[in-house]
């Protein structure tokens, strides 16, 4: 029987979508589309990459110099950067800031995303909401007020006000981003668990935790580039120019009056991508797989 | 081991009943199979019984003690569930060793328990492999071998065969009742396949609509079910079912056929059973027309219509025949069952 369908088959003239389906139209469907999609996104960090290098004579004078490449490269932008501003400790302060409030946020909405999604004491589906709802306040608007609370408290000017103030946006965020993960890890894991002998505390840190390091990481990765990009609040809430954050330095520090230092604000800004695109280059996997699958048995 | 005991059971969520006052006595070593369509509550009171679920009222005791408010860890029972639940992080041996880590038993006595159970389910090899490299028969061995680690007083299946193919299912059916003999702990396994109720009890639970319709010896359920639905729920295929009256010293179908009955029947019935084992081919019997023949090797199967009335037939003989042939058939009467107007056995 199967030979017999082996062979009407293998006699049979090949379907009309076959001819389609071949190098040029992947080329067409696939690459073709690939491409465009990559220049576009590209294009920016070429720009920023070759203007950071560029030589003054080369960036301001498109008729002489091809905009789109380097005559002679130069390392004087960031060396300027590096060694006449306060790049070096922006960074460090971008860095502290980021990676404090992606903690504070990851602990709390992973207490708080497990307490919803597990515990379902009664009203957890409002909080839940109630979580959300918070998330859809605009900064713009919540900085006002926040400001008021970070004076009071002594914050201002110092990274506190940032690593306080992040979680506003970054735990609404992450919970949600969790409560979709918890939900994807069994229940029975959990029941058996607690058949077995496990305490909740030791059922989140043995049996959930490790099912949701992919959950985990994703919304880490989030917070921490949220963070790492963040404006309002950090142009708000700091005022030195030593405690400043990236995203803000390098424009309220290197544009001065009308003039734009265009090397160093494109190196200072090629510097502050690194660490982001290093962070995401390491995780990437885990990252895919938080938003394309769930646990597997 | 212990005896399970469950009084008067009763579970709600919110305004909604599941279950309505349920007793089961469970002895000691027992193999106990609560069986029934879904939703009639079973996997429920296996809950209760684990601990996963309240008791909204009644009681239920394990060797003895009362456990309502006991937490299941403190229930000493261990549970198989019905697709495996087993750790993905963690090794086949990690899986097994896991309850006793948390018992903070020692590593060496760990090891051994975890062997001796490995030894007695064959995943001698497999100890160190995650569930997803395993089959979905390993799977099942390596839950099961979870639950004899820990030398629980009670052991809990809930469906545990399924989600494995028939072929497999038959083969680790006869494996968890060689297990139980060897092991002699306390058994309730939850099923809604009545061939696994049937195979591998001591006794059965048959469960509809959150109450108990009747308990058992698996043979005498099938002998004299208590009343239509265990009828109709034990046995396969299913016991025919003839609804009609009786009138002048026969039963009268609905659909026309006429079918002898057992001498001193009671008049009131309003069901005449018959399985479908228990008709013979006689040639001295009732004119049935065939509307299908279905040869399984062992048996025939043959669909018969008397009049307008329905019936399975299942014959050790070959029946050669087409559709719309007569075939002379008549009940073993001495295997006639008979159902009063409220569906309990007459």
């Amino acid at each position: 029987m199967t030979e017999a369908a082996t062979k009407a088959n293998g006699s049979s003239p090949p379907p009309e979508t076959m001819a389609w389906d071949s190098r040029s139209r992947r080329v067409v469907m696939v690459y073709v589309p690939l491409a465009c999609f990559v220049l576009i996104l590209l294009f920016p960090f070429y720009w920023m990459t070759i203007t950071a290098f560029k030589p003054n004579a080369e960036l301001y004078d498109y008729k002489r110099y091809n905009p789109f490449w380097i005559g002679s490269p130069t390392l004087d932008h960031l060396y300027m950067l590096l060694f006449e501003t306060a790049y070096p400790r922006w960074l460090w302060t971008t860095m502290l800031v980021a990676v404090c409030a992606t903690v504070l946020s990851l602990v709390s909405s992973t207490l708080a995303a497990y307490a919803i999604q597990r515990l379902r004491f009664r009203g957890s589906g409002y909080v839940g909401l109630a979580i959300y709802l918070a998330y859809l306040v605009p900064p713009s608007i919540l900085f006002i007020p926040l400001a008021t609370m970070v004076f009071q408290l002594g914050l201002f000017d110092t990274p506190f006000a940032l690593i306080l103030t992040y979680p506003t946006f970054l735990i609404p965020f992450c919970t949600w981003l969790l409560i979709g993960y918890f939900k994807s890890i069994p229940y029975e894991l959990e029941e058996c668990a607690l058949m077995d002998g496990a305490t909740r505390l030791q059922i989140l840190r043995r049996i959930t935790l490790p099912l949701a390091v992919p959950g985990l990481i994703s919304a880490g990765i989030f917070s921490f580039t949220l963070s790492w990009n963040e404006f309002i609040y950090a142009l708000a809430f700091i005022q030195s120019s030593e405690n400043k954050t990236v995203p803000v330095a390098i424009l309220t520090e290197l544009v001065t009056g009308d003039v734009y230092q265009w090397g160093a604000l494109m190196a200072g800004s090629l510097l502050g991508s690194l660490p982001v695109a290093l962070f995401y280059s390491f995780f990437v996997d885990y990252y895919v797989s938080s938003l394309t699958g769930a646990v597997k048995e | 081991m212990a005896d399970v005991s469950i009084r008067q059971a009763r579970k709600s969520y919110g305004s909604t009943k599941v279950l309505h006052g349920v007793d089961v006595s469970i002895g000691d070593g027992e193999f106990v199979v609560l069986v029934g369509p879904s939703g009639c509550g079973k996997s429920t009171l296996l809950r209760m019984i684990a601990g996963l679920e309240n008791i909204t009222e009644g009681e239920i005791a394990i060797g003895g003690k009362v456990v309502n408010t006991v937490p299941p860890k403190d229930r000493d029972i261990a549970m198989v569930f019905q697709n495996y639940a087993l750790y993905p992080h963690m090794t086949v041996r990690e899986n097994m060793a896991f309850s006793m880590m948390l018992a903070k038993a020692p590593a060496d006595v760990i090891e051994a328990e975890v062997q001796r159970a490995a030894k007695i389910l064959g995943l001698d090899v497999l100890l160190d492999r995650y569930p997803r490299q395993l089959s979905g028969g390993q799977r099942q061995r390596v839950a099961m071998g979870r639950a004899i680690v820990r030398d629980p007083q009670v052991f809990l299946f809930d469906e545990p065969l399924s989600n494995l193919d028939a072929k497999l299912r038959v083969q680790m059916r006869s494996e968890i009742k060689e297990l139980h003999q060897r092991l002699k702990v306390t058994t309730v396994y939850v099923t809604h396949d009545q061939i696994e109720a049937m195979t591998m009890a001591d006794q059965i639970v048959v469960m509809n609509g959150g109450r108990i319709e009747q308990s058992g010896a698996p043979l005498d359920l099938y002998d004299t079910p208590a009343n239509l639905f265990v009828a109709g729920f034990i046995g396969s295929p299913a016991m025919n079912l003839l609804s009609g009256r009786v009138r002048d010293g026969a039963f009268h179908a609905d659909g026309g056929a006429v079918m002898p009955l057992p001498p001193g029947a009671p008049p009131t019935a309003t069901t005449y059973g018959i399985r479908p084992e228990h008709l013979r081919l006689d040639d001295a019997g009732i004119a049935a027309s065939i509307i299908v023949v279905e040869p399984t090797g062992s048996e025939t199967q043959v669909s018969l219509n008397i009049g307008e009335t329905h019936l399975l037939g299942a014959f050790r003989e070959r029946v050669m025949g087409r559709h719309g042939d007569t075939l002379m058939i008549s009940p073993d009467l001495d295997l006639v069952h008979l159902f009063g107007p409220d569906g309990r056995r007459l």
